[in-house]
């Protein structure tokens, strides 16, 4: 736009200008990197298990700000501005606008914030934390529960409809043909030999049927800790499996001295007393399996998460009987056993579980609530876990 | 404002141009370009429009732009340093949003040929801006993207550490020799009587060994250095060439800020004293000029938190206009102040002043009442005002304007231990620093000095060492 005084003004197309965009992505990823090792931690508070699906959490992630040499804000005298009255002793609210408009750089004098808090849904923390766990030893079973028709794009064709052009093969078929015909490598005009078009098959998928039991010790000895950890165990445990399989059945199983089988709000509620007899329920994971879940057809994974505290050493003995009859027809039984503090008493299951040296019995120790991922990393990994020295 | 908009933009440019040349503004030539919302974000998270990539830029492009969708903040005017200068204005405004913009734009380019602390800056920062990105990209080809974000990390977390007074050197001792000689001689070829001012002269300290051996000085650095960028790129011994130029051009940019931040109060106070007389100079309807009005409300509100520099600085500006323009008697008998000198007086302090100065010399008491200051701090879990006397206010802000919030920090012993570690020291002025992130800074300058890093501070009237070797931070009391 001409203008006679030394001025000048103009509008460009900026479209294509994406350094803020890319420079917010490094930032995205490290917050993803910081959530990914700080995982443990992050996913057993308590804030985000009693959360009910996509709610949005807020993460504090201390790397993620450039720490600096400056004042202490709680130790800070500032200045600020009231509306006329103000005395000393007089508390200093809220600011009605506390980012000024139109504002650029203001170094080193805003209020200050320890750490930088990511906001994620808990979808995306499903997301991350369930990238490497799978169910292991997924085997093919016969009785295959769904067959899932889908379409992929997976063969090229020169003929199709335009919608579906391929525009990279297509330009360099161009190319190939210039250097054929001229020995020179360039692109120019298409011509109706060089298209090339996407086409679809469609394909069916077979998915493989698999049951969760997943039994939990209700009894009088698990403490305030003990029940969290199963919950916070079981809940991601649910997620990933809802997420990850479109067909799994999970079935829900809480003992005391009798075991029975519950619905899953119950399971995830219930809070009783009493004794505790572990057979009880391997018993009644056995009867369930034998009643519906032929091995045959299914992949079984029982898991169960107890203290350790069982009756006597005759229950103890019981439970590594049908522990074994499990693993027969299982693909993988997992046991967690969880300890406050990590002490420890030797008659506790996970002793008697010892003699066990089957690769399908997984065992885990949880003293902290943040060995509640490692938990999961070790029953649903590929890899055959080795047997944790208990 | 959309394209048909443009060509009246352009017609109130010439107007504002005008205006402002008449009411005595002499800014350099300005190229406005009208952008999306989402530039005025990128440009105003990097300062510097083509800067170097960086996460942190990143995040604060991400931060501008959230509080944009949410409505809780826009910007409004960027402006770059440069001669010619450019500047911003947003489409998503309208004609007469962008028309105040400019007249404020127009006042903040005088600002930065006039104003005495950006005689320094390079006027061509926009250019070396994207000369340094192309660098530290190639940087990342050569030595791996993580390897030199990690080291960029590392001197950023201590960019703020320059010298803002960095071409007020101090003399070296050849530089002195040099001088005195040249006095001495002077002296001979023509005498001079005598004045009043010739102690002034004599302020350099004379040499003592003109001529002779000088002793190696007993310390490095001989003197305390504020410096940190310029002193750990120059000395630290395990830096690549690459890294050191990180360093400079860090270092070189921070310099290209640090006027600015010197200068926020002063600076805006003087742009938004502009704005509001060239709008009355150009014809607005009624309603454009609520609209102005409106907007002008809302860039000069003031705020219980922080000071905003755009309603302190236009207040203590209309003052000292008011007391130039009708001195009382006492100001005209003690001062020799003469009547309508307002305008004068006002082209006078944009010429020399930054906030520091700004503020110690024209804060009033009645000032201070008016505009209701007050400082306060952190009691228990509540903010309270801990201070109403009007002198008290006026030091603590001219104290913390000085330092800018960032703590005086300097490089004390560059062999300590005499095994080349790295004592630095904080000028404790009555605030204390906060320990977890100083310990956390250290392990940064310990990746650019290469070997144990010291800090020297003070908490809760001791005197305390913050170290890292490495490995583990420590920190002991000094006796």
């Amino acid at each position: 736009m001409e203008v006679n005084a030394p001025i000048t003004l103009s509008k460009n197309d900026w479209s294509l200008h994406r350094k803020g965009p890319a420079d917010q992505a490094r930032h995205a990823e490290k917050v993803k990197e910081a959530l990914k090792e700080n995982l443990g931690q992050i996913i057993s508070e308590e804030a985000i298990i009693t959360s009910t699906g996509d709610k949005i959490v807020k993460v504090p992630i201390r790397s993620l700000e450039l720490p600096k040499f400056r004042f202490d804000f709680g130790k800070k005298n500032q200045a600020g501005q009231g509306g006329g009255e103000s005395k000393p002793g007089d508390p200093v609210g809220a600011d009605p606008n506390s980012e000024g408009p139109g504002q650029g750089k203001q170094a080193g004098n805003e209020p200050g914030v320890d750490y930088y808090e990511a906001e994620v849904s808990i979808d995306d923390l499903a997301q991350l934390m369930f990238e490497d766990l799978q169910l292991p030893n997924l085997e093919q079973k016969t009785r295959d529960l769904m067959e899932v028709d889908t379409i992929r794009f997976r063969d090229i064709a020169k003929k199709g409809i335009f919608a579906n052009l391929d525009k990279r093969r297509t330009v360099i078929e161009s190319i190939k043909r210039h250097a054929l015909k001229t020995g020179e490598a360039r692109f120019d005009a298409i011509q109706q030999d060089d298209m090339r078009f996407r086409t679809w098959k469609e394909e069916t998928r077979r998915e493989t049927s698999a049951v969760v039991i997943a039994m939990r010790d209700v009894s009088g000895s698990m403490g305030e800790f003990e029940k969290y950890i199963t919950r916070s165990f079981y809940f991601w445990m649910v997620r990933f499996l809802r997420q990850k399989y479109s067909n799994v059945e999970i079935v829900f199983i809480t003992h005391h001295t009798e075991a029975k089988e519950v619905d899953e709000e119950t399971f995830f509620k219930l809070g009783e007393s009493g004794g505790t007899r572990v057979s009880s329920a391997y018993k009644l994971a056995l009867d369930v399996i034998r009643e519906r879940y032929n091995p045959n057809e299914w992949n079984i994974y029982p898991f169960h998460f107890s203290d350790g505290d069982n009756w006597g050493d005759t229950d103890n003995r019981v439970c590594v009987d049908l522990v074994m009859k499990l693993i027969d027809i299982c693909n993988v039984f997992g046991y967690g056993e969880i300890r406050e503090g990590g002490v420890r008493s030797t008659s506790t299951l996970m002793s008697a579980f010892a003699s066990i040296r089957d690769p399908k019995f997984r065992s885990v120790t949880i003293t902290d609530k943040k060995e509640v991922y490692p938990a999961l990393k070790r029953f649903f990994s590929v890899e055959e876990a080795c047997q944790e020295a208990a | 404002m959309n394209d048909r908009d443009l060509p009246r933009m352009a017609e109130a440019l010439e107007k504002i141009w005008e205006v402002g040349q008449s009411l005595g503004l002499d800014p350099y030539p300005i190229h406005f370009e009208v952008v999306p919302a989402s530039i005025m974000y990128e440009v105003g998270a990097y300062g510097i429009p083509g800067r170097f990539s960086h996460w942190t830029h990143g995040k604060a492009y991400h931060q501008l732009k959230m509080m944009y969708d949410y409505g809780l903040s826009r910007i409004y005017e960027l402006v770059i340093n440069t001669d010619p200068s450019y500047a911003f204005l947003a489409e998503g405004n309208s004609l007469t949003q962008n028309r105040m913009v400019a007249a404020h734009v127009l006042a903040h380019v005088d600002f930065f040929k006039h104003n005495a602390y950006f005689e320094q800056t390079n006027r061509r920062m926009v250019d070396l801006a994207s000369v340094n990105a192309d660098r530290i990209r190639k940087y990342e080809f050569q030595h791996g993207r993580v390897e030199v974000e990690s080291f960029l990390d590392a001197v950023l977390s201590i960019q703020e550490h320059v010298d803002p007074n960095v071409h007020i050197r101090r003399q070296s001792a050849e530089e002195l020799e040099e001088k005195h000689r040249e006095r001495e001689a002077k002296a001979k070829r023509h005498y001079q009587e005598p004045t009043p001012y010739d102690d002034l002269f004599e302020l350099d300290p004379v040499p003592a060994s003109s001529g002779g051996q000088r002793e190696p000085p007993a310390k490095f650095p001989e003197e305390p250095e504020r410096d940190l960028l310029l002193f750990i790129a120059e000395n630290a011994e395990g830096l690549q060439d690459w890294q050191r130029d990180v360093i400079r051009i860090v270092r070189t940019e921070m310099l290209y800020f640090l006027p600015q931040m010197q200068t926020k109060i002063l600076n805006e106070g003087w742009a938004t004293y502009w704005h509001l007389r060239i709008m009355r100079e150009l014809d607005l309807t009624e309603d454009e000029y609520i609209e102005f009005a409106e907007l002008h409300a809302n860039v000069a509100m003031p705020s219980r938190r922080q000071l905003n520099p755009y309603f302190v600085g236009l207040k203590l500006l209309e003052d000292i206009e008011r007391r130039w323009d009708n001195p009382t008697e006492e100001e005209q008998r003690r001062y020799g102040r003469r009547p309508g000198q307002g305008r004068q007086k006002l082209f006078e302090v944009r010429e020399m002043e930054s906030d520091a100065s700004f503020i110690r010399n024209y804060l009033t008491r009645d000032l201070v009442n008016d505009l209701d200051l007050y400082i306060y701090r952190q009691e228990g879990d509540q903010l309270v005002v801990v201070e109403k006397d009007w002198e008290r206010i006026r030091n603590a802000l001219t104290r913390s304007l000085a330092s800018m919030g960032i703590p005086y920090i300097t490089v004390d012993d560059a062999d300590y231990h005499h095994a080349r570690e790295l004592y630095l020291k904080h000028l404790y002025e009555g605030e204390e620093l906060d320990i977890a992130y100083a310990e956390r800074t250290l392990r940064h300058v310990f990746i650019l000095w290469g070997r144990p890093v010291h800090l020297e501070t003070v908490v809760d009237g001791n005197r305390v060492v913050l170290s890292y070797d490495g490995e583990k931070n420590e920190r002991a009391v000094v006796k």
